[in-house]
């Protein structure tokens, strides 16, 4: 819509040309200057500008739609009212029903802790046929950390699902909706997120796994500029997003993490007594992780799943969502993939529900 | 006598002119209030504001420092890190401008601009249910259940918020502008939530002096929206972090030039466990803090014992 041109949008003759003749060629040209620029460089009256734009922004405007027909919508056409059960009963209850179509969703967690086995657990959930609880549908893993492994996915699935695995040519059908796209360089991945997109209709693609996106960045040059690592994700955020929301797929991405560093900031300037306390207490903070990629990607992600370690366990913790309390699951890492140790999450009141620690526990490298 | 006979400099007696006066008599009996048209004493803009409209947030706290809840005919900024309920407080806004005159609401419409697609449906549904239910509980205190029962229904309130999606900022340009003929035809509008305001005007922008542009021209639409309609306009807006004396802080996103953009500004952050709201710049209220909790049915206030609760 931003990108119609504006001879196609029905406008009188005289303002076409004008407009034609001034280079300003698509609605998004026309709609960054001001209607006063406008009206300078145009050389016309005001009412003459202001008349154009509103008929180019009532163009370039997306169509309206009531919360209503939104909600009837999705219960028409999405399977099981728009999400992907995880099959962790607790976790699927706190997230009313599982992982979102239509949203970004992001796991988070220190290296080893089973972000991964996550990922080849809901791969398979994708592929599985829907009367066995799956999407029946492709899966696009991409892996930019060369983390996958098709023994380990082969030994989750005949351990989940030992009565699938058993019929003939099971294993080789699902293994081969998974498709794994290893790009080596952000450019690589812009230009294979960009081919997704055409032929996320044609494969029926039900899921979109990035593992990890932090990774990406950090083989990029500009490590150090914090604030160019942030822009170059503006694009990919919002791709991902309007992917997502145009097909309907559950988008999950996920994240590492790194050490809070000194430019960490926590309060505003009117909460006087935090700050005189956090000076003191910064010998602690630094036990104290956060997200790789920054304050942007944490405002832009729907959901938010860390997973920590702390007292001698790993938790999942529902961080950030519109429609979920904030839960932690205790969980382990078995054949199966991953496992809730109970159903009945903790409730964690607090900012605590945004930290991930990683304490007194070994980790596996994989 | 004609105008042109008077003794008024060439300009003034072009805008005479253009207002349509053309003799003398024509105007010699207005006041110079009704001249400079548009203009209005202070005693009358005192007289509207006794009957502003107010939105209620549903959190007793936080519609007390607000003076009674959002207000219509300003822009109340709203922002926070992620996580602390600001999608939250605007989807209980759009339901609870619905509420019927008759049980202290405005009985409006919502407009819903998403930008970063984290307007749930599930969660609106779930909101509505419980302020219908509240309101239900009021009544069952009086009279008239039946009347009500008709009257209030979930489907309803959610056919009430028009929602639009937005993925450029292009598009978040497109809307606004498009917003003023929009609230023409549908009249009833009485509150416009974007959410965010930020998220497309934080990427791909290499030119900060047009953004500043660009949001100035957009807040001064919503401005115009706001007092034409006597609508609430609230923007939600993300944190970034800011050096000052040495030490880095928190502050709300799109620069020093957007902050003065909005009338009112409440900021949504973590004391301890709890979550409060500071309201951080106002016209008349003094700034001051009041805490409140996000639960299974919304926003309420924290004395409330219905804590947030796993949905079973």
């Amino acid at each position: 819509m931003a990108g119609k041109p504006i001879s196609q949008m029905g406008l009188p003759n005289s303002i076409a040309n004008l407009f034609q003749a001034r280079n300003i060629l698509t609605a998004k040209d026309a709609l960054s200057l001001t209607e006063f620029e406008l009206m300078e460089l145009l050389d016309v009256a005001m009412d003459v500008v202001t008349s154009a734009i509103s008929h180019i922004s009532e163009i370039a405007c997306p169509p309206c739609q009531t919360a209503l027909s939104l909600m009837e919508n999705h219960v028409k056409n999405d399977y099981l009212g728009g999400h992907l059960p995880t099959r962790l009963k607790g976790l699927d209850d706190a997230l009313c029903g599982g992982i979102p179509f239509g949203a970004l969703t992001e796991l988070v967690g220190p290296a080893g802790i089973g972000k991964t086995q996550f990922c080849l657990k809901l791969s398979l959930l994708a592929a599985l046929p829907t009367s066995y609880g799956g999407l029946d549908g492709c899966a696009i893993y991409i892996d930019t950390e060369s983390k996958f492994n098709s023994r380990r996915l082969i030994e989750i699935a005949e351990n989940s699902f030992p009565e699938i695995f058993h019929l003939k040519g099971m294993a080789q059908k699902l293994a081969g909706r998974i498709v794994v796209l290893r790009p080596t360089s952000l450019t690589e991945f812009t230009e294979s997120l960009q081919q997704i997109k055409l032929s996320l209709l044609q494969h029926r693609v039900k899921l979109l796994l990035i593992d990890s996106m932090a990774a990406l960045l950090s083989n990029e040059c500009e490590w150090d500029q914090k604030a160019s690592r942030q822009d170059s994700l503006g694009w990919h955020m919002s791709f991902l997003k309007s992917l997502s929301e145009f097909s309907r797929i559950p988008v999950v991405v996920t994240n590492q993490v790194r050490a809070q560093s000194s430019d960490y900031a926590s309060s505003y300037p009117f909460q006087v007594h935090v700050r005189d306390q956090s000076i003191r207490n910064s010998e602690r903070s630094e036990s104290h992780l956060v997200g790789a990629l920054g304050f942007n990607w944490a405002h832009a992600v729907n959901i938010r799943l860390i997973l920590e370690a702390h007292s001698g366990k790993r938790f999942i913790k529902v961080a950030k969502s519109p429609i979920s309390p904030p839960l932690a699951f205790p969980y382990f890492v078995s054949s199966s993939g991953i496992t809730l140790e109970t159903d009945n999450g903790i409730e964690v009141a607090g900012p605590d529900i945004n930290t991930i620690r990683c304490q007194g526990m070994v980790l596996r490298i994989p | 006598m004609e105008i042109w006979s008077l003794p008024f400099s060439p300009s003034q007696r072009a805008k005479l002119l253009s207002a349509g006066y053309t003799y003398l008599h024509s105007f010699s009996h207005l006041s110079p209030s009704a001249l400079a048209a548009g203009a209005q004493t202070a005693w009358d803009i005192l007289c509207e504001d006794r009957t502003m409209n107010h939105i209620t947030t549903s959190c007793e706290d936080l519609d007390g420092i607000l003076g009674g809840g959002i207000s219509c005919k300003e822009i109340t900024e709203v922002g926070g890190v992620p996580g602390i309920g600001k999608t939250q407080l605007g989807i209980q806004l759009a339901v609870n401008v619905q509420i019927p005159v008759e049980y202290g609401g405005l009985g409006g419409k919502a407009i819903y601009v998403d930008t970063e697609g984290s307007f749930m449906v599930e969660r609106a549904f779930q909101i509505a249910e419980s302020c219908i239910q509240d309101i239900m509980d009021k009544v069952l205190q009086t009279d008239d259940v039946g009347v009500c029962q008709e009257n209030l229904h979930v489907n309803a309130i959610l056919a009430n918020i028009f929602y639009f999606r937005i993925c450029s900022y292009t598009e978040q340009i497109a809307v606004v502008n498009y917003l003023e003929k929009f609230i023409s035809a549908q009249k009833d509008v009485k509150i416009i939530i974007i959410d965010s305001v930020t998220f497309h005007f934080r990427q791909d922008f290499d030119d900060l002096a047009l953004r500043t542009r660009v949001l100035s021209a957009l807040a001064q639409k919503m401005m115009k929206l706001a007092k034409k309609f006597n609508l609430a306009v609230v923007l939600l807006n993300q944190v970034t972090t800011k050096c000052t004396d040495g030490s880095f802080q928190l502050t709300l996103a799109l620069g020093e030039s957007w902050s003065h953009a909005c009338t009112n500004r409440i900021i949504l952050y973590w004391k301890g466990n709890e979550r409060c709201a500071y309201l951080d710049k106002s016209p008349s209220l003094p700034l001051s803090a009041a805490p409140f909790s996000v639960t299974t049915k919304g926003i309420r206030s924290v004395a409330s014992s219905c804590k947030r609760m796993r949905t079973t």
